[in-house]
């Protein structure tokens, strides 16, 4: 099955999620990943939603179908600006101390936290990067982790912004 | 304008000023405030108490598939809402119109597991068009408008409103006037020109067209031009279940439906058409067969107000996104070449010959009155009897129940006019038939209204019938084709279970004497000898009337497409 990305506006909404993730489940499509934060035009909220599916169409018409969606743009093919951050814990012990602090570099990674047997370190960057991170990381025991999930934006001047809409509606 | 109100009279009010009076429901604690305000605003805003809050959904139902316009229904928190949920699904499933009004718990105690609490916005989500949750007074007004709005417009469908008790009694200053703010909700009423123009070049390029229509036409209110349309170029129609009455079935062009209990001719001539136009039909499996084998030979235009209909059951060549009435409209501003339309007709008119030769050959209609032996009464007797009488005593509405006898009603009664056949359709739900009338009998106290019923599904709702009394409704009659079986799963057990009759054979009260208890007339119907007689009673009687045709028990109804087939496979017998 083919991998989408999927850039949704909605209204700012109690429910809202919840109505998307619901229609998600009762029509069998899988989620891979989903993210959503405020944007810049208030009472709008942004869903970067990365979805399996062969018949992607009819997941845009679905999601239509809800009053508070804005906007639903599939940016799959189109070049992005792809993020996700992960905060990982390491078991850490002397020996390692310097190679991580050496493969944090590399990564451009952060650590924040450091304690006698941890560390916390954070990253950033596109899905693959993060992916390869955390393999490269792996061996060195990780106690916790967790990836936000991705976020897109469209490179160069086309868009994805909530205001026009939100205008159109309220003359 | 400027003096305080309360939550439940601003909720009156709101409901007036958006054209809303008459409401089915049930009163209770949560939603007490509402029926105390409703007792000032009586008489611009009917309260029509019910027995069941399925009763009230239904009957909201029939209300709304019968006039267009929005059906309101009343549940109390907790079981007063979840009842109320088998009529959302229904109304959902069927694009009916509908606003459920729901009383919820104080906010202050609100997820706490209080008395009577249920999260009944959560379990209608995905039965709903869209749902509310109202716990501040100053949203009521406002909420009331958006929520018949979305209810009324586009894709109609039911919309829920769960208010808590606490907004129901604060009081303040209302104000009605906000504007409708719906950046999201945008329906596409208008079907684009350039498909449209695609749409009929295709059609005129066809020598075998078939035009099907469905529920769009019906809630847009587009039969008169759907028939110009036809007639215009002369194309066969078909109606799917929900189409009945979109077109008149007397009408030379009319083929009459489709599907799995459609008949022979109708799904032939789907399957050999090479062209097809929907409009307003969402391609339901139960008019399709087998999806894959569906019209193999016809390119197809899809028209349909909710653009997530278009591909999803049927792959179409020209989908068409807009209302069915304004897309028809737009057809018939079209000026095509002389030369091709004469043409097109030359070949439609052969077309339909060849369709009217299959009808003859596979007629179906009443066919069993020619049958020698009379002595037992078929439900086709029944229907052939109804098929008289109807068409001589003025205006009527009928509605159905789920089962059998709803098929034979599609098939074997005439339908001419618009919102005349109203029935449980994408989710079949038994009972629906006795409160829907009720809600139909309402909206149309000149009309004579018919429920028909099965034993089965009269029993699950058959107590609205005191209502009916209670509200002093003259012109409601009841009909139930009683076959002393679940008859459609019975039928489904002979043909594919080896007549294993599990759970199906049904024994009933004495329906006459039940309605009699409800202070209607019953009548006994026995014998085929017996049954104008009756029929012409219940018309003589100025008041309710239940006959109980007590019919053959072991009858199927054909022409039949067994599940998942083509429906080019049609069992005749
Ligand atoms: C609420 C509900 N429960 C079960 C069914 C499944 N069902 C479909 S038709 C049918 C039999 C209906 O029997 P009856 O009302 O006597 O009508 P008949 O088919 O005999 O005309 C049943 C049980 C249903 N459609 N709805
Ligand atoms: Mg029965």
């Amino acid at each position: 099955m083919k991998i989408h990305t999927l850039v949704v506006l909605v209204q700012d909404h109690p429910g809202v999620l919840n109505r998307a993730v619901s229609m998600f489940r009762r029509r069998g499509y899988n989620i891979a990943s989903l993210v959503v934060g405020h944007t810049e035009t208030p009472g709008v909220s942004r869903m970067t939603i990365v979805v399996e599916s062969d018949n992607v169409e009819q997941v845009v018409k679905q999601l239509y179908r809800l009053v508070e969606v804005l906007k639903i743009s599939d940016v799959t093919e189109d070049p992005v600006v792809d993020r996700e951050m992960v905060l990982v814990k390491l078991h850490v012990t002397g020996q390692h101390r310097a190679e991580i602090v050496a493969l944090t570099e590399v990564f451009t990674a952060k650590i924040v936290d450091v304690a006698t047997n941890t560390m916390v370190i954070e990253m950033t960057g596109g899905p693959a990067k993060v992916d390869n991170f955390i393999d490269v990381i792996r061996p060195f025991g990780i106690k916790e982790m967790m990836r936000t999930g991705r976020i897109t934006m469209v490179r160069g001047a086309k868009g994805h912004s909530g205001a026009e809409l939100i205008d159109q509606a309220a003359e | 304008m400027s003096e305080k109100r309360t939550g439940a009279q601003i909720l009156c009010e709101a409901l007036i000023q958006n054209g809303v009076d008459t409401m089915f429901g049930i009163p209770g604690g949560a939603i007490m405030p509402f029926y105390h305000a409703m007792w000032e605003y009586r008489t611009d805003l009917r309260h029509i108490l019910c027995r069941h809050e399925q009763g009230a959904g239904h009957a909201a139902e029939g209300y709304a598939r019968s006039t267009g316009r929005i059906g309101v229904c009343i549940g109390t928190s907790g079981p007063g809402t979840t009842n109320l949920v088998t009529p959302i699904a229904d109304a959902w499933m069927d694009s009916t119109p509908m606003l459920a009004i729901c009383g919820q718990v104080s906010s202050a105690v609100l997820g706490k597991d209080a008395f009577q609490e249920t999260d009944i916005t959560g379990i209608t989500m995905p039965i709903t068009k869209h749902n509310y949750l109202v716990k501040n007074i100053n949203d009521i007004a406002y909420v009331v408008k958006e929520a018949i709005h979305i209810a009324t417009t586009g894709r109609r469908g039911p919309v829920l409103v769960d208010i808590t008790k606490d907004a129901l009694q604060a009081t303040a200053v209302p104000d009605y006037s906000k504007k409708i703010f719906l950046p999201g909700y945008r329906p596409t009423v208008t079907g684009s020109k350039k498909q449209i123009k695609a749409a009929l070049s295709l059609m005129l390029k066809s020598k075998k067209p078939i035009l099907m229509i469905g529920n769009g036409v019906m809630m847009s209110e587009a039969s008169a031009e759907v028939r110009v349309f036809a007639e215009r170029y002369k194309i066969p129609v078909i109606t799917t279940l929900h189409g009945l009455g979109a077109f008149p079935e007397d009408h030379e062009l009319s083929l009459g439906m489709p599907g799995m209990h459609g008949w022979v001719h109708a799904n032939r001539a789907i399957q050999e058409a090479d062209f097809l136009m929907n409009i307003g039909g969402r391609f339901d499996d139960r008019v399709t067969g087998k999806a894959s084998t569906f019209a193999p030979n016809a390119r197809i235009v899809h028209v349909d107000i909710d653009p997530s209909e278009i591909g999803k059951n049927i792959e179409v060549e020209i989908p068409i996104v807009g209302d069915a009435r304004i897309v028809t409209l737009s057809m018939l501003e079209e000026e095509p070449e002389e030369k091709l339309v004469a043409e097109f007709h030359k070949n439609a008119a052969e077309w339909l010959t060849y369709v009217r030769e299959l009808q003859t050959k596979h007629q179906h209609k009443q066919q069993y009155l020619n049958r020698p032996d009379t002595s037992t009464m078929l439900p086709h007797d029944v229907f052939a009897a109804l098929t008289k009488q109807l068409n001589t005593r003025g205006n009527y509405r009928v509605v159905t129940d789920v089962g059998q006898h709803q098929m034979w009603a599609a098939q074997l009664l005439d339908w001419y006019k618009p919102r005349t056949h109203i029935t449980s359709g994408g989710a079949g739900t038994m009972g629906f038939a006795v409160p829907a009338a009720m809600g139909v009998a309402v909206a149309h106290p000149e009309d004579t209204v018919w429920a028909i019923a099965g034993d089965g599904g009269f029993q699950m709702t058959n107590q609205e019938m005191i209502v009916i009394i209670q509200e002093n409704i003259k012109n409601m009659k009841i009909a139930i084709i009683n076959n002393g079986f679940l008859g459609m799963v019975r039928q489904w057990q002979e043909l594919f279970e080896g007549k294993r009759y599990s759970g199906t054979p049904l024994t009933s009260p004495d329906f006459q004497k039940l309605a009699e208890a409800y202070g209607w007339t019953g009548i006994t119907v026995e014998s085929v000898d017996q049954i104008d007689a009756a029929i012409e009673r219940a018309y003589a009687i100025d008041g309710p009337v239940l006959i109980d045709f007590r019919v053959e028990r072991e009858v199927n109804v054909f022409p039949m497409v067994p599940q998942n087939k083509s429906i080019g496979e049609m069992i005749t017998e």
